[in-house]
């Protein structure tokens, strides 16, 4: 199974995986075990799949190294060189060292597209569930699975605003990709020519970098420039903090690119909120804190006399309210009650049985129930039985008697309420799970339709042959399971009717589709 | 202690206090602070409490004078002050209208000594604009204010530094309590406020200065020889200038009366020339040298025949002379005044300082640029004054630890010291030690070791992992700028930086330019020297002591209340469990044996099992009784004694 063009990079002899001996081998793209006696591998991990390589403590006997996959798995090879644990260790760091260069490079070929399908999994337990019920049983492929979910990971990745201007995607991305990319290539380059086209893109950021520094800082805790009471002249000024500088211009530049980087990130993180609700925000900050501020200059230092405070003087405001919310401490506080929202019932029987059809303008309030109750009951209560003077044919008697007993056409409500006890929890789960796998199905089956191209004729053919396959592998055993409860309802009697009329959709195409290859 | 539990509103109620801090932001929530407080008093008493709490800063601060702000530039913004307020300018424009005052000065120089400021409390802002009222200079009305106030608030130069204590601070009632927040690098502030450097600038300029001056003495002279002879005469007399308006006017101290030689103007300055002369001989060195002030002083008297005793009033001397001239812009002869209270200081204090000359530059040792530093070495000289003058001295912070080490190198005799732990009603922070990475490869900061490759890729893991999983903001301090540099720019190599920034954005610090120095290693040697020799505290032990203060500087910031939590990572092998009594208590208590010497692996797992029990909710109920009482829980025996219980004396 090897091939024999692999290149191979480091071959350490006496290493045991699962407590017996062979060979490691370290190849161009992955690395293999093999057992002592064999020669074809009984080991072999892709660098590709591993996530992380660990070693033991030196504190432990056995040297081991361990290699964790991106699914979970792990593989762990002990170095048993018999001529002593520093070749032992020595055997380790060898393979250690080379993984460790290897790894980086491997990594970055891992496609981000299955860290975004295992985060999606993990992160929806349905489409798991879903993933198990289809993938894993093998009903349908992977590929099958994600193609469907395409418009999931998608939306995940982009944003669902939309374009303004009606550039074409396909365009737009091919652009950026190449843009970045140019971008990324230049940007290490310190000195940059004239000639360059990039000249201009890295003059402009140098400019929003210098335009960002010579943005004032409202807050007055975070102005570093501020922050020093100017006592100490410069000259004045002892050798206690180490302070010197680097000279290196590549480090310098690649630090103010990234903080140039999330500077742009951030900026464009805010502009996305309204513009106006923020510029409101700010407008109220300052109206509030002036509002305070007033009360407290004459209540507090009383001969102040009230003044209007001009646009120019709305900073050292908001300093004070800067200052103010860093004083106070909201657990001292007094405690803020949570203005909650008061229900106001008009008419209660809305609220309990949801809103009725206004047609049906016939409306029983609580007086008219409560009435026709009382009603009742007085009724009944002055009610004589006169079972003399029934004259029902004894024929009639056994049938009402008949349906009025469980089970019977009056008792109807009373059985299904019980569905959800008469089912076992296991079972109903089961059911969902079915249920949603058979959905899933279904929506494969029938986005096929219409069958414009030759894939989905194709597709539509692979479905139908899955849905049969999953009837006969999931729902049969299940009605057969279910048989055995024996219980009233049909529980997959939908189920059912779905496939067939899926089948029937099927059999209509394809009956009409020969007709006209005919 | 982290910000926002309490420490700050402590110590607030003595009959007058000096409260200083360390920065303008810190300033200032102390005057919140104290405003809540009294809205508080006035509330339950009913009336307005009879106090003044007052908040002073630099003029850059404080002024409202547009023409003196044009200026931004704090040094700029003094000089132009102290062109329209001193007071023979004052005396000019009464001569001459024409001759600019600041109307706000005169102002308050007329009305606002007598009417004392209501009472209330006074933020820098609200000084301003009770002086745009007015029509009061609001820094003048501070400097005024603060003798009557009961409470002052400012930086800690204006006691420190013996330059500026000696104008604002030296009225100051003997009774007051002074407090020191914030003083976990007290020692450092002291040091820098009494030391100065002399670069090959200052020397030009110095002599341009100097230049200048003679010419215009000559001017003078032919103008009105009288006033030149006064002068004379009333060094003679060894009379020191009783200056009226002392508040607008700067000047060093000395009882004795000014030596002979330079009296006379004209010796003065061929005096300054000649030591100056004899400065620029010593900036031409080859190698860096560092020296005693003695030796320094008896290499001065051999060569140029230059004594100790005049060197000392030079400072003096030069300001009685700045006056007679009637010289207004300080800061054109800010490099002469430098060399003048470079010489006063280096011929006062032979002891516990040291000077370092420099040849260049350690960027580029080709070029030439010499430097002067006359470096401090015992934090104790600046503090000492105050020790002596003040009943009460109060130095606190959230991270003075380990705290054994601050009467010794302040050398004071503490009367009472105290370090508190901190009731959280759940454990909100989760202090760690990560040593080894998931290769067994040691996690370190040591020196031999820090640019092994292995090691930065391991401090690069760790990150990524972390910033994996903390769902807010992660700050990273390194051991220095350089070292961070180069780490980001191997973690970049390396491919770290684009995995971090899957899940953060990425801030990293640049600096302003600051100034690189040789010197640093030849102080830190001789500020070590001094320290065991002076104080025995051994050289181990001030290291560890200086390492361990600004990691607990660094994670200290990790929380701003106690609603708050925080990871703490100490990322270091050499971060011994041993020494966890040098951090601060409050946060030594987190740090269990289990929580030692992990790898980033188990870091990892134990930073996600914490987080998830910080994002229970928490209410204002969990804190009740445990972390937050109500008053008569205050007032129960048994709080009391549990209160009692924590304090942990020394």
């Amino acid at each position: 199974m090897s091939k024999s063009s692999e290149e191979v990079l480091l071959v350490i002899k006496h290493v045991r995986y699962k407590k017996t001996e062979g060979t490691l081998y370290m190849m161009g793209e992955r690395m293999a075990w093999m057992l002592e006696s064999k020669n074809v591998f009984s080991v072999s991990h892709l660098y590709a799949d591993i996530k992380v390589q660990k070693i033991s403590p030196d504190s432990k006997d056995k040297v081991q190294l361990q290699v964790v996959m991106h699914d979970g798995g792990a593989s762990t090879f002990q170095f048993a060189n018999p001529k002593g644990r520093t070749a032992q260790q020595e055997d380790r760091e060898s393979v250690k060292e080379l993984l460790q260069q290897l790894l980086p490079q491997f990594r970055r070929k891992v496609s981000s597209e299955l860290e975004v399908k295992n985060k999606l999994l993990q992160e929806d337990p349905e489409l798991f569930q879903l993933y198990k019920d289809l993938v894993v049983s093998q009903v349908i492929t992977a590929e099958e699975f994600w193609a469907s979910k395409a418009h999931k990971f998608g939306s995940s990745n982009k944003n669902d605003v939309k374009q303004n201007i009606g550039v074409s995607p396909a365009f737009l991305s091919e652009f950026w990709t190449r843009f970045f990319q140019s971008h990324y290539f230049h940007r290490d380059r310190v000195a940059i020519t004239n000639k360059d086209i990039f000249s201009e893109c890295a003059k402009h950021d140098e400019e929003e970098i210098k335009q960002e520094i010579s943005q004032k800082v409202t807050n007055p805790l975070v102005d570093l420039t501020e922050i020093k009471d100017a006592a100490v002249d410069e000259d004045y000024r002892g050798i206690t903090e180490d302070n010197r500088v680097s000279t290196n211009i590549m480090n310098q530049s690649l630090i103010r690119r990234f903080n140039h980087h999330s500077t742009m990130v951030l900026r464009t993180c805010q502009s996305e909120l309204p513009a106006k609700s923020s510029e409101n925000g700010m407008a109220n900050e300052v109206e509030i804190a002036k509002g305070s501020i007033l009360k407290e200059s004459v209540t507090e230092n009383g001969r102040i006399p009230k003044r209007t405070i001009g646009v120019s003087e709305k900073e050292p405001v908001l300093k004070k309210t800067h200052y103010q919310s860093v004083v106070e401490l909201e657990d001292l506080g007094r405690e803020r009650a949570v203005p909650a929202v008061s229900l106001r019932l008009d008419r209660m029987e809305r609220y309990l049985h949801g809103p009725t059809p206004a047609s049906a303008s016939r409306y029983t309030s609580t007086e008219d129930a409560m009435a026709a109750l009382h009603n009742i009951t007085e009724q009944i209560s002055s009610w004589r039985d006169s079972l003399t003077a029934v004259s029902v044919s004894a024929h009639h008697s056994l049938g009402v008697l008949g349906e009025l007993s469980p089970g019977g056409a009056l008792m109807h409500g009373t059985t299904q309420q019980q569905l959800q006890h008469m089912v076992s929890k296991e079972m109903q789960k089961e059911l969902k799970h079915n249920y949603s796998a058979l959905c899933e199905l279904l929506r494969h089956f029938w986005s096929c339709f219409p069958t414009t191209t030759k894939f989905l004729e194709d597709k539509v053919v692979k479905m139908r042959t899955t849905l049969e396959r999953f009837q006969s592998a999931k729902l049969f055993p299940l009605k057969e399971q279910l048989s055995h409860h024996h219980l009233s309802v049909d529980l997959i009697g939908h189920m059912e009717e779905m496939l067939s009329g899926a089948f029937n959709k099927f059999d209509q195409w394809q009956a009409r589709r020969m007709s006209r290859k005919t | 202690m982290p910000s926002g539990t309490g420490k700050t509103a402590h110590p607030l109620d003595v009959t007058k206090l000096i409260y200083c801090s360390r920065t303008v932001p810190e300033l200032e929530k102390v005057i919140e602070e104290m405003r809540n407080l009294m809205k508080y008093y006035e509330k339950e008493l009913g009336e307005q409490p009879q106090f003044l709490g007052v908040a002073l800063s630099s003029r850059k601060n404080m002024c409202i004078n547009q023409e003196v702000l044009k200026d931004r530039d704090g040094k700029a913004v003094d000089a132009q002050c102290h062109k329209l307020t001193a007071s023979f300018v004052r005396a000019q424009h009464k001569r001459d209208p024409l001759i600019p005052v600041c109307e706000f000065y005169e102002e308050f120089d007329a009305h606002g000594r007598e009417v004392p400021l209501p009472f209330g409390i006074y933020s820098l802002d609200d000084l301003k604009d009770y002086g745009r009222e007015r029509g009061y200079c609001p820094y003048f009305l501070a400097r005024h204010a603060i003798m009557q106030a009961h409470a002052v608030v400012y930086s800690y130069y204006y006691l420190l530094d013996p330059k500026i204590a000696e104008q604002v601070s030296k009225e100051l009632s003997k009774k007051s309590v002074v407090v020191f927040d914030e003083a976990h690098n007290i020692d450092n502030v002291c040091i820098e406020s009494m030391s100065c450097k002399i670069t090959r600038r200052t020397i030009d300029r110095c002599s341009q200065n100097l230049d200048d001056l003679s010419k215009h003495i000559k001017k003078v002279k032919d103008i009105d020889t009288d006033k030149m002879r006064d002068e004379y005469q009333r060094m003679v007399q060894g009379l020191r200038d009783a200056s009226i308006a002392r508040e607008t006017d700067t000047l060093l101290a000395n009882p004795e009366a000014v030596p002979g030689n330079i009296r006379n103007a004209e010796h003065f300055l061929s005096f300054m020339k000649r030591f100056l002369e004899y400065l620029k001989t010593r900036l031409r060195i080859q190698h860096v040298v560092s020296e005693s002030p003695p030796s320094f002083l008896r290499d001065c008297s051999q060569k140029v025949c230059i004594e100790r005793k005049p060197l000392r009033f030079c400072a003096e001397r030069l300001h009685s002379l700045m006056r007679t001239l009637e010289l207004t812009d300080l800061k054109d002869y800010s490099a002469l005044s430098l060399v003048a209270n470079f010489a006063t200081l280096v011929s006062t204090y032979t002891k516990g300082f040291m000077l370092i000359m420099e040849p260049f530059d350690d960027r580029t040792p080709t070029i030439s640029n010499p430097v002067l530093h006359l470096s401090c070495l015992d934090a104790s000289i600046a503090v000492k004054p105050i020790f002596n003058r003040f009943q009460t001295l109060v130095v606190t912070s959230g991270t003075l630890s380990p705290l054994e080490m601050y009467p010794k190198i302040l050398d004071f005799h503490p009367v009472t010291m105290a370090t508190f732990t901190m009731t959280l009603a759940r454990p909100c922070i989760c202090p760690m030690v990560v040593s080894k990475g998931n290769d067994q490869v040691a996690i370190t900061s040591k020196f031999e070791t820090r640019e092994d490759i292995a090691v930065i890729r391991n401090y690069g893991n760790l990150l990524v992992e972390m910033a994996s999983i903390v769902p807010d903001g992660i700050v990273c301090f390194f051991t220095s700028y350089i070292y961070m540099e180069t780490i980001a720019a191997s973690w970049y190599e390396q491919g770290i930086l684009d995995q971090v920034q899957k899940n953060k954005l990425l801030f990293i610090e640049t600096q302003d330019a600051a100034e690189t120095s040789l010197a640093l290693l030849n102080y830190q040697k001789a500020r070590l020297e001094y320290l065991r020799d002076n104080y025995q505290i051994r050289e181990n032990d001030f290291l560890t002591f200086d390492a361990m203060r600004h990691a607990a500087q660094c994670v200290g910031r990790a929380l701003r209340g106690k609603t708050d939590y925080g990871i703490m990572v100490f990322a270091d092998k050499v971060f011994p469990c041993g020494q966890a009594g040098k951090i601060p208590r409050w946060i030594q208590e987190h740090l269990t044996d289990g929580l030692c010497n992990l790898s980033i692996d188990e870091a990892v797992q134990v930073a996600k099992h914490f987080l998830r029990k910080m994002a229970q909710p928490f209410s204002r109920k969990d804190q009740l009784g445990l972390s937050l009482l109500t008053l008569e829980q205050l007032q129960s025996e048994e709080t009391q004694k549990k209160i009692e219980s924590k304090i942990q004396h020394v």
